[in-house]
């Protein structure tokens, strides 16, 4: 029987990243994914005739350009493209917009609070202090705090450095600020709740906190530290959808070498002598390897897919604690054409931004209330994008598909199972309240996707539909991710590791936990190191 | 009335640019003001973001002004033999309906200004260039007599059309068939329906993309215009200026005026003007057709080997490498070239450039020593480059007929 060097659990963007690095390495490199489709939660799929849906994440700023260059994904199909502004909505039906000039932008912030116009300066420069030092760690591998190994000691010192660089003062104003809400860290810049709503909302995306929970500032940071072309901040779309990231990756991982088989989902990772050996398919076949890399989350990787007797005392139970909520849905929709929104001037280039539906502080913070109860909110925070407006190919000419993220959607209901019925009188509630924004809005809906946690669950294996895989919160940061001892992307089993957004630097579509982890395991098998360093426009 | 009776008391009148024939229209687009200027004429450099209308340019379709590019009429018996005894290239093979990519040379082989030309029938050439060139034009008809030059710079307006939904475009507007047009080909159709209104479509451009070339009547410039963002507003259609143009001829390798070279008509210092051999225009060069002008001192030239070669580079990091310096080693000894064009490019991920490179060093490491500045502070570093034999950027759609869906 054919021992592969490596096997790799996932076709979703890190899965295949990691596989392409090793596959670069010269090794015999087999990705399995359960889907008949490869991407994960980076993947394109024609859901209505002509339309093709980002089905779950559907902008991407995080995506490490050094690894785009690296593996040549321009070659293998990928074109990111910047997206411009975005319009947020208020509960009274204000209207702000984004604009891509600094000069509108000043103006337009004026308008609202000549004060917050100001601060906005302010605000935008500490978040990039705080960003270009999280920016820096993204492509390097966590050090170990207890560790006494050179290369520990060595990594700890660079961390220290770079935190001491930003002086004593914003030293403090950051440790705060890892512990602080979003609400109270916008509270020292701004007074108008519009702006604080649009300022705060990515603070919640994804995360099952309020913008009033402590460490829903970090997530603002998470979402704000990416950039394209050395835009930061700026976020974009990629050409096609998300699954030409993915399908670039598998182009270059195929390049190297390397196999991918679909429909091939694994039952468990198999053990032998405290070694992980290979995996058992769900069809009952045996797969065997050197190393088995999990691109699977955490809790689902050890809780789902080993032998609770394999892993060493506590790894089971950390797993089973790992915090992966689910928090979030998502509604595609094809509409027949682009939709209209009050107090929007109809601006070629502000349809081509996005939409926040944010509301109030308020609003958002109820909407959090209902999933603390299990419920989901009849006036959700929405955030849309219309990649349609930009990009050609996803949809017939003058037809368009919105992504919608619904933030929250509960995993588990009050009032029992989610079922299709409840699935679609959550997918109501959004398009209820775009409508109000938006009259005739309903009339353009060609057909809809409406994605709670459930079928993110069920479909990408995501646990709880969680797009971090697994919150982004201190405690599950850095050399805390997964679990205090295990940042290092070597698991408690020999020849085992895992690559995916459940390791350092977590979710995101962004490469660097798959690029990490290669890194590690040619380490450990004492071949030539093939990812590239970070490159950054702040140095 | 308002507006010509402003004019009239102008007393800066004669300071002010000339507006294209599109400019009712660019300038209502140009949202930042963004103007510079072209042959006299008022000029977008952006209209709204360059990145964004680059983008436009590699991801929908954009229109760029050339009505101030220069354009000239060739016709009689003998336009042929004297464009030819003109260019480095034979155009006695080219057929009509065709265009073909050419450059001229002083007598001592430097170049003077690269070019189009267009067969427009037997007797019949539109020659367009960037810079003015009827003097040239005049003095290189020396001894034709059959012949007949009219600069009709002014007269015939024309736009650029680029990017990989154009071909759908052009469909949309109901120019059947343009999808079969191919690469450097010429096709004609009455616009709005009547054949008192030709409109001349080009497959040609200047980015390396899918793209046309549209020539029409000044007068039905503005009509023309209307029914292009009428049939593209569906395809994402935007105007794009001067800095987008660049970024998107960088990365297709072309050369460009004023950047990686000098115009031999315009140079005071000896040698400071170049041969087609030094900006790797070798393959332009036809020693095999009959008498053309240069063709003595060009052969002396490619025999003797250029000092310098222009390069495609690619360079490590993600600063541009502008105005910066060549050096064999990265202790920066020894010089060894220059860079006349540098950028990041957003399709590629690559730090690119072209350059002017000693012909010896190029087959040796190269480093480059470029200049940044960090929140106004500056900084310099040294860093590898790697030298390109293709185009940064040659998507397959900008050769396959009919084009690929985009």
């Amino acid at each position: 029987m054919k021992k592969y060097d490596a096997i790799i659990i996932g076709a979703g963007h890190n899965g295949l990243t990691n596989a392409a690095y090793l596959a670069k390495s010269g090794l015999d490199v087999l990705i399995l994914e359960k889907n008949d489709y490869i991407g994960g939660a980076a993947v394109t799929r024609e859901m209505h005739d002509g339309w093709f849906y980002s089905s779950c994440s559907y902008v991407c700023s995080m995506m490490r350009q050094a690894i785009h260059r690296d593996l040549n994904l321009t070659k293998h199909g990928l074109v990111l493209v910047p997206y411009l502004g975005t319009v947020v909505f208020a509960d009274n039906g204000d209207t702000m917009t984004s604009y891509h000039s600094e000069e509108a932008e000043y103006n337009q912030l004026r308008q609202r609070s000549p004060h917050d116009a100001d601060a906005m300066f302010r605000f935008q420069t500490d978040l990039g202090r705080y960003a270009q030092l999280i920016r820096k760690t993204l492509l390097r591998t966590p050090p170990d705090p207890t560790s006494f190994r050179p290369r520990d000691i060595k990594e700890l010192l660079w961390l220290a450095k770079q935190f001491w660089s930003l002086g004593e003062k914003e030293l403090y104003e950051y440790i705060r600020f890892f512990t602080m809400s979003a609400a109270d860290f916008l509270d020292d810049y701004f007074e108008d709740d519009l702006i604080k709503a649009a300022m705060a909302s990515p603070g919640v995306i994804g995360t099952a906190l309020g913008v009033y929970s402590p460490g829903s500032a970090y997530i603002l940071l998470h979402h704000v530290m990416g950039d394209v072309d050395g835009n930061i901040g700026a976020w974009g779309l990629a050409r096609g959808g998300m699954g030409a990231i993915s399908n670039a990756l598998a182009g270059a991982l195929r390049e190297h070498g390397g196999e991918i088989r679909t429909s091939s989902g694994v039952d468990k990772i198999l053990v032998k002598n405290g070694k992980a050996t290979g995996v058992v398919l769900e069809n009952g076949d045996e797969l065997y390897s050197e190393i088995v890399v999990s691109n699977m989350d955490a809790k689902r990787t050890f809780t789902k897919c080993m032998d609770k007797n394999d892993l060493p005392p506590g790894i089971y139970e950390k797993a089973k604690n790992f915090k992966i909520r689910g928090s979030s849905g998502k509604v595609n929709i094809a509409l027949s054409g682009l939709p209209k929104f009050h107090n929007v001037a109809d601006n070629r280039y502000i349809n081509r931004g996005g939409q926040g539906f944010v509301g109030s502080m308020e609003t958002m913070e109820r909407a959090y209330d209902c999933w603390k109860h299990g419920q989901w909110s009849d006036d959700p925070f929405i955030e849309s994008v219309i990649p349609s407006a930009w990009d050609p190919t996803v949809a017939p000419p003058g037809k368009h598909w919105m992504s919608n993220f619904i933030q929250y959607c509960p995993p588990q209901l009050a009032d029992g199972p989610w079922t299709p019925e409840k699935r679609d009188a959550f997918g109501q509630t959004v398009i209820n309240k775009i409508e109000r924004y938006s009259p005739g809005f309903k009339d353009l809906i060609v057909h809809m996707e409406v994605r709670t946690p459930h079928e993110i669950e069920a479909e990408i294996g995501l646990t709880e539909g969680n797009i971090f895989q697994g919150e982004l919160t201190i405690d599950q940061l850095l050399f805390n991710r997964p679990f205090p001892g295990y940042a290092q992307y070597r698991m408690p089993i020999k020849n085992m590791y895992m690559c995916g957004s459940s390791t350092h630097p977590g979710g995101g579509v962004s490469s660097a936990c798959g690029a990490n982890a290669a890194r590690e395991i040619l380490i450990d098998l004492k071949r030539p190191n093939t990812v590239p360093e970070d490159d950054f426009y702040d140095e | 009335m308002m507006n010509s009776e402003t004019e009239l008391n102008d007393s800066f009148a004669g300071e002010r640019l000339k507006k294209s024939y599109f400019h009712p229209r660019q300038s209502v687009l140009n949202l930042r003001d963004a103007w510079s200027s072209w042959n006299g004429y008022k000029f977008a450099d952006y209209y709204y973001d360059a990145e964004y209308e680059y983008f436009c340019i590699r991801n929908s379709c954009a229109t760029y002004d050339i009505c101030p590019m220069q354009k000239y009429i060739i016709s009689g018996a003998d336009a042929e033999a004297m464009l030819d005894r003109m260019v480095t290239r034979d155009i006695t093979k080219l057929k009509t309906d065709r265009v073909t990519y050419v450059c001229w040379c002083t007598d001592e082989g430097r170049l003077i200004d690269d070019g189009t030309i267009f067969k427009l029938g037997d007797e019949k050439f539109l020659l367009t260039c960037g810079s003015p060139s009827l003097a040239w034009l005049k003095k290189s008809s020396f001894g034709f007599d059959q012949l007949l030059i009219q600069d009709a710079s002014d007269t015939i307006a024309a736009l650029s059309f680029q990017g990989p939904t154009t071909c759908e475009v052009l469909k949309k507007m109901g120019l059947d068939g343009i999808e079969n047009l191919k690469p450097f080909c010429v096709a004609h159709f009455s616009f709005s329906g009547s054949t008192d209104t030709p409109l001349m479509i080009s497959r040609t451009g200047f980015t390396g993309d899918l793209g046309y070339e549209l020539w029409i009547d000044p007068d039905l410039a503005l009509p023309l215009w209307d029914a292009l963002y009428a049939a593209g507003e569906d395809y994402g259609i935007q105007p794009y200026g001067e800095a987008a143009t660049n970024m998107a001829r960088l990365e297709a390798g072309f050369i460009m005026p004023g950047m990686e070279f000098n115009e031999a008509l315009k140079t005071i210092h000896y040698q400071y003007d170049q041969t087609p051999f030094e900006l790797s225009l070798d393959w332009l060069v036809d020693f095999k057709k009959a008498h053309f002008n240069g063709k003595r001192a060009l052969l002396d030239l490619k025999n003797m080997g250029s000092e310098y070669t222009l390069a495609k580079l690619d360079i490590e990091g993600n600063k541009p490498a502008e105005e910066s310096f060549l050096y064999a080693d990265k202790a920066c000894t020894k010089e060894v070239g220059y860079v006349t064009s540098a950028m990041w490019s957003p399709v590629v991920k690559a730090n690119i450039a072209l350059a002017m490179v000693k012909t010896k060093a190029l087959e040796n490491s190269l480093w480059v020593e470029i200049y940044y500045s960090k929140e106004l502070r500056h900084h310099s570093k040294v860093v590898k480059c790697v030298v390109k034999n293709k185009p940064f950027w040659a998507p397959e759609r900008a050769k396959s007929t009919p084009p690929k869906p985009f």
